[in-house]
């Protein structure tokens, strides 16, 4: 038997049209793209190869997309069952996270014709961080759609598929931890070989990947406690604090090493005197550290921890952080040398609203359709 | 141990395991017959025939600005330009080669690089280092259009067709790509061949470095025999009073080399040219890659791990293992 059940409801409310809208403009947009290339859309130019839908769409809509990989590390490899509830909801929306930023990652591919290139054995360039994350993106939304599947042989009521799915899951769910660690870090690890582009504050070399995946697995479980927050209001469910607030708990530790190896190489390579320099680089670092600061503080007490909205402060502030984080290094002080300078087009911010409204589209229509949501009432799992 | 102190120490520790990672791979060695070009910028006097030379043989159009139709106007590299004349200008900008109040001419095109970041970061091999010329050369059937190799190149030189639905990646490959291959018929670059004051030299690296060390030993105002064209059998001298010239060869040792290189009596960052160390961002990306993946042993060994711990710990509660 399930535990979870479609919330049911109209599908064709205002929220639901409203998105509609701003995901055809964004698809409007795209169809220029697609007819008269990326110049008649975008901003990118001779330096700036890759703007908002690369930073944005993939970069960071994937760490955003994050909440299926920290709850699947919770539940099935630190073994805590209670979580349990919230494993779906995670699910799709890390599913729909990923499956929009690998359309996000072929809509930008200049030649997104011969995309299957990267998949030919003989064109593979194993020296390449882009590998890496190419292969491994791609195969991860084929083990979500897997960890998926169960919520559709629930609704079809496929029970001997489901069980046949359920010998093999554990090496799906294992390759679902794996396989994120790999290519997040991987996202990181990109900026190594752009040097000196990237503004010392961010240019961390061999610590790319390392603080890179951190920052992404704080996001996975503000994202989980983000989503599960308002799902709760949204469908006036009953809260799921305590759960929730033990998931800050983990938010506690993974910040504290984040910026601890954040700070010790900043001061280890002398570049404490650029953090105070008050220029762009560092005021937007220092809004950076504040965003990863707060949450820290509101964590360390238990109090603010059982409290709902402290919570949802703290994640909110979490996630701001860690998308700063990336926007920073890839994008606001990214500088290619003089001569270039990049601010994305209206339509091109627009296609990545629409992408972003799609997403909250889908994710709306498929938990009242789809057994997704945990059963109100009684949620302890056996 | 104070707290602080153990931070250090941990910190190092961790900073010098890092960094070991990246020992893993040093820079790349020049290709045993690189071929290259000497720019001498004091040599340079901005007729921008290199400019046309280099379209005329790659068959791209002139980028025209408004009015001025007689000249090609392109003010940097592009999907239609792969060779650019540069101004750098200075106050009254009436002294050829001083930085102060005076002004210079700095070529842009591909730099050829010993250790190429573009190669390393390219997912599908669509650029290679050739093993005996070193040229870096496009292969378009592969390219994905990912344009990850503008991004890991320090000079920014690989150009995408952003106005073209079906475009691809644009570069200088010394004029020996497939259907041009000027070097391979024992010819020259078009842009050396058309430089009438011998600004961009052609020969292999070794004798431009040579060649380039000879200069750098001139004394200013001194009259030097300046050879055109193709640095072994040269077509023509032009005779010129040596410039102040900067004591520094660039290409010679940045970012592990190029074949390429630059001699200016303005400072190179005045120019445009990027703080580059002389280790390549190349060698650190691709020592932390492998790392972490050489041989899949990393990632394989975690994968055995998680199966056994996941598979443990749904295996308890059965009925519920439906994730």
């Amino acid at each position: 038997m399930s535990n979870y059940q479609p919330t049911g409801g109209r599908l064709l409310t205002l929220p639901v049209v409203l998105l509609a809208v701003i995901a055809g403009i964004g698809l409007y947009y795209l169809g220029l793209r697609f007819v008269h290339g990326l110049g008649a859309v975008t901003q990118l130019n001779g330096a700036h190869a890759w703007g908002i839908w690369v930073v944005y769409d993939v970069v960071i809509g994937t760490a955003l997309a994050c909440g299926g990989y920290a709850l699947a590390i919770t539940v099935y490899v630190l073994n805590k069952g209670q979580y349990h509830p919230l494993m779906r909801g995670a699910l799709t929306a890390s599913l729909f996270g990923y499956a929009l930023g690998g359309l996000g990652a072929f809509v930008d591919m200049g030649r997104w014709w011969a995309f299957y290139n990267i998949f030919l054995p003989w064109n593979m360039n194993f020296n390449s961080v882009m590998l890496e994350v190419g292969l491994c993106v791609s195969a991860y939304i084929l083990v979500l759609f897997i960890e998926f599947s169960p919520v559709l042989f629930d609704k079809m009521g496929a029970q001997k598929l489901r069980n046949a799915l359920n010998k093999v899951l554990f090496l799906f769910i294992a390759l679902g931890v794996l396989l994120p660690t790999m290519h997040q870090s991987s996202l990181g690890s990109l900026l190594i070989a752009m040097g000196y582009k990237v503004a010392p504050l961010w240019q961390s070399l061999h610590l790319q990947p390392l603080l890179a995946l951190l920052t992404a697995l704080t996001m996975g479980f503000s994202i989980v406690i983000f989503e599960a927050s308002l799902v709760n209001s949204a469908f006036r469910r009953h809260e799921e604090t305590p759960l929730l607030s033990g998931l800050g708990k983990a938010i506690v530790g993974l910040l504290t090493v984040y910026l601890v190896i954040r700070f010790v190489e900043i001061i280890l390579r002398d570049k404490l005197g650029l953090v105070l320099a008050f220029d762009m680089n560092s005021v937007l670092f220092l809004l950076e550290t504040a965003l990863f600061v707060l949450p820290l503080i509101v964590l360390l007490s238990p109090a603010k921890r059982r409290n709902g909205r402290w919570l949802l402060t703290a994640a909110l502030s979490m996630l701001l952080a860690g998308t700063l984080y990336r926007f920073n290094a890839f994008l606001f002080t990214f500088n290619p040398g003089p001569g270039y300078s990049y601010f994305p087009s209206a339509p091109e911010v627009m296609v990545t609203i629409g992408i972003i409204a799609l997403e909250i589209l889908v994710y709306l229509l498929f938990v009242k359709i789809l057994p997704i949501l945990p059963v109100e009432e009684k949620q302890q799992s056996h | 141990m104070k707290r602080r102190d153990f931070l250090k120490a941990t910190g190092a520790t961790l900073l010098g395991s890092a960094s070991s990672v990246a020992q893993a791979r040093p820079n790349l060695e020049p290709a045993p017959e690189a071929v290259g070009m000497l720019f001498d910028s004091t040599l340079c006097v901005g007729c921008k025939a290199c400019v046309s030379k280099c379209k005329e043989v790659n068959g791209m159009p002139p980028v025209i600005e408004g009015d001025a139709v007689q000249y090609d106007s392109a003010r940097d590299l592009s999907g239609d330009t792969l060779n650019v004349i540069k101004l750098y200008q200075n106050g009254q900008a009436n002294q050829k080669d001083q930085e102060v109040d005076g002004f210079c001419f700095e070529k842009r095109s591909c730099m050829h690089c010993v250790d190429p970041g573009c190669v390393s970061v390219c997912p599908v091999t669509a650029l290679r280092r050739h093993p005996k010329t070193g040229i870096i050369s496009y292969h378009v059937d592969a390219c994905i259009g990912c344009r990850n190799c503008t991004m890991g190149c320090p000079y920014n030189v690989p150009q995408f067709e952003y106005d073209n639905p079906f475009g691809q990646i644009r570069k200088c490959e010394m004029c020996n790509q497939a259907g041009v291959e000027r070097i391979d018929q024992g010819q020259m670059t078009g842009c050396a061949e058309a430089c009438p004051t011998g600004a961009t030299l052609f020969g292999t690296r070794n004798e431009l470095l040579i060649e380039a060390k000879r200069r750098l030993t001139l004394k200013p105002g001194d009259i030097y025999n300046y050879p055109c064209g193709d640095v072994n059998h040269p077509d023509s001298w032009h005779e010129q009073e040596v410039a102040a010239y900067q004591p520094h060869i660039w290409g010679e040792k940045e970012a592990g080399g190029t074949n390429v290189l630059h001699l200016s009596a303005v400072p190179f960052d005045k120019l445009g040219m990027p703080p580059l160390p002389e280790r390549s961002y190349a060698s650190i990306s691709e020592g932390v890659q492998h790392t972490l993946y050489s041989y899949l042993a990393l990632p394989a060994a975690a994968l055995v791990g998680l199966s056994y711990v996941v598979h443990r710990n749904t295996r308890d509660s059965e009925g519920d293992s439906d994730e």
